[in-house]
């Protein structure tokens, strides 16, 4: 436990101390925001429309902006964040092994588990300070808007953003771990990543029981309720799997770097 | 305190390291000496429990390093060929991360990390990034690190490349002061290095062990005979005939040295012998000008060149057998 939360303080130490945490959460807030204004600008007007549709129609009619923003916004913080992870992941292993540090590591008495732990919690505390700026957006939507919206859907929304980029983080501590080049890991953690998101249009494509299988390994299928504010228990499962074969994989690897390493 | 018993380390086809045995007592410093590629390395790694072993045990304090890693690498600060630093962090923050994942308890760990720096000499450097550090003083850092725990056995890859000699002298004497309390292993080419520090020397060659003795009963024992240099102007032919005649030469070759008739003979004979005193008498007597007269000593640098040279001849017979 000790070494685990070494590990863990170095980490969060390294992302802060080098400009790599400012940088990413910078470029982070900087998008979402962007997207979230013009999102908003939209939606209202398009809240609008239908409003003075209904009235010349002679009814009324509401619009549920909250929940529209929602899942709209949720939706791009999901691709935002993939193309992000990979820059929290691409160093934890690569860098460790290019500079020799692993071997410092790996001779102290640490447990692999305590290692890979370490690392991937403190990647996951850095997503969450990323995205914690975000939640007020929704939240002054929320608080906003007449009647007030229910707050478990923010709760539901937020609890898949998490997962989904902790399966992104567990997923990329893996791969950095294959490689002691960075480049190579970032790449793969990308191309992985992407490649789970878009499984979806592939199996839309195909019929029968190996686009349904498919489908069930797309991504995008289990991370879409979530931002509608469901917690959808085959997405809690999805994702949970996900995280924990990902942190199995970077276990195994970390161990079998003894054999490996000539 | 340290036991290997016929250890082996292969990659893939390639063996590293070749049955090795030996054994090292608490407090001792033991040299590793061995050309690049000779199993220096490997060896060390399996110690840490780095590498697992293909075959053979070694245990340190009596646990096994690959059963018992965990117990093994409480016990073991290494220093690996290329100093593990974090760039990014300044010496203290480093040493303290190591006093952490090393188990340093709390109270101790501000009094281990001042003991480091001093012993090591880089309190002055305490606030500095490591990145920013020359050569020498990231070797030393990296040094710090393998005792900040205080371990009982440190073990140390080339401990002194990269210094400049001021330096390397005062590793020297930390390595050496070191000893007594902790038990030292630690590799190195730098033959001058190994009989200046260690107590006994294994001299390993194609991953098997050639020697293990102290570096002065290497030196007595393969050194053979003795060695005698004598620089004298005087006729060649004369010159040799006069040497050849005294008892006990066995050996002699004399060179011209060039302009003014100087020559330089050596003479060789067995071991024990001292023949300068007739050597001089013999010289004088021809009424021949001696200018220089000297013994010399087979290097520890020349042993083991004798030792890790393989006679090409030699190994086409032992083919053919």
């Amino acid at each position: 436990m000790r070494g685990l939360y070494a590990i863990y303080r170095k980490e969060m130490t390294h992302y802060f101390v080098s400009p790599i945490a400012y940088i990413i959460a910078c470029v982070f807030l900087v998008l979402s925001g962007v997207f979230f204004n013009s999102y908003l600008v939209e939606v209202i007007k398009y809240a609008d429309e239908m409003m003075m549709q209904g009235m010349q129609m002679g009814q009324m009619t509401n619009f549920d902006v909250p929940s529209v923003m929602l899942r709209v916004f949720l939706g791009t913080i999901g691709i935002v964040i993939l193309f992000l992870t990979p820059m929290l992941t691409m160093g934890v292993y690569s860098e460790e092994r290019k500079r020799g540090t692993m071997e410092l590591l790996m001779t102290s008495p640490i447990s692999d588990a305590g290692i890979v732990l370490g690392k991937f919690l403190a990647s996951f505390t850095l997503l969450v300070i990323m995205l914690i700026p975000t939640v007020f957006y929704v939240i002054y939507i929320f608080a906003h808007s007449t009647p007030a919206a229910p707050w478990r859907l923010i709760a539901g929304g937020y609890l898949g953003v998490l997962l989904l980029g902790a399966m992104l983080l567990a997923l990329g501590s893996f791969l950095s771990s294959l490689t002691e080049n960075q480049i190579i890991s970032a790449v793969l953690i990308f191309g992985v990543s992407l490649l789970l998101w878009l499984l979806d249009i592939f199996a839309q494509s195909g019929s029968g029981s190996l686009a349904q299988s498919l489908q069930y390994a797309a991504v995008l299928q289990h991370y879409g309720p979530f931002t509608q504010g469901i917690i959808d228990t085959t997405g809690l499962v999805f994702f949970g799997t996900w995280i924990f074969f990902g942190i199995f994989l970077t276990m195994r690897s970390v161990e079998s770097m003894r054999w490996r390493r000539a | 305190m340290i036991e290997v018993q016929d250890l082996s380390k292969s990659y893939g086809e390639k063996t590293a390291v070749d049955r090795i045995s030996f054994s090292v007592n608490k407090g001792e410093i033991l040299g590793f000496l061995g050309p690049n590629g000779a199993g220096k390395t490997t060896t060390m790694r399996v110690l840490t429990g780095y590498l697992p072993a293909t075959g053979g045990t070694a245990k340190i304090a009596g646990f096994d390093v690959f059963d018992d890693s965990m117990e093994v690498r409480r016990r073991i600060g290494y220093l690996p060929e290329n100093p593990p630093l974090y760039f990014d962090m300044t010496v203290t923050e480093y040493l303290d991360f190591v006093a952490r994942i090393k188990n340093v308890p709390v109270e101790k760990r501000a009094q281990r990390i001042e003991a480091a720096m001093g012993m090591t000499k880089i309190a002055e450097q305490r606030d500095h990034l490591i990145k920013r550090l020359s050569r020498g003083f990231k070797q030393r850092v990296g040094l710090a690190q393998a005792i900040v725990h205080d371990p009982d056995v440190i073990i140390l890859d080339e401990p002194t490349v990269g210094l400049d000699p001021k330096q390397i002298i005062e590793v020297r004497h930390l390595i050496k002061s070191l000893a007594g309390n902790h038990t030292i292993i630690l590799s190195t080419h730098i033959l001058p290095e190994v009989s200046m520090t260690c107590d006994r020397v294994i001299i390993i060659n194609n991953g098997k062990i050639v020697a293990v003795d102290t570096p002065e009963n290497l030196t007595l024992q393969l050194k053979g005979g003795e060695r005698i240099r004598v620089e004298a102007q005087a006729p060649e032919q004369g010159l040799r005939d006069a040497l050849q005649k005294i008892p006990g030469a066995q050996r002699v070759s004399v060179d011209s040295m060039g302009s003014g008739g100087r020559m330089i003979a050596i003479v060789e004979a067995r071991q024990g012998q001292d023949l300068r005193s007739q050597i001089a008498a013999k010289v004088v007597g021809q009424g021949w000008p001696l200018y220089e007269l000297r013994g010399e000593n087979l290097s520890l640098e020349e042993i083991f060149l004798q030792l890790t040279t393989e006679d090409p001849a030699h190994k086409k017979s032992e083919e053919s057998k």
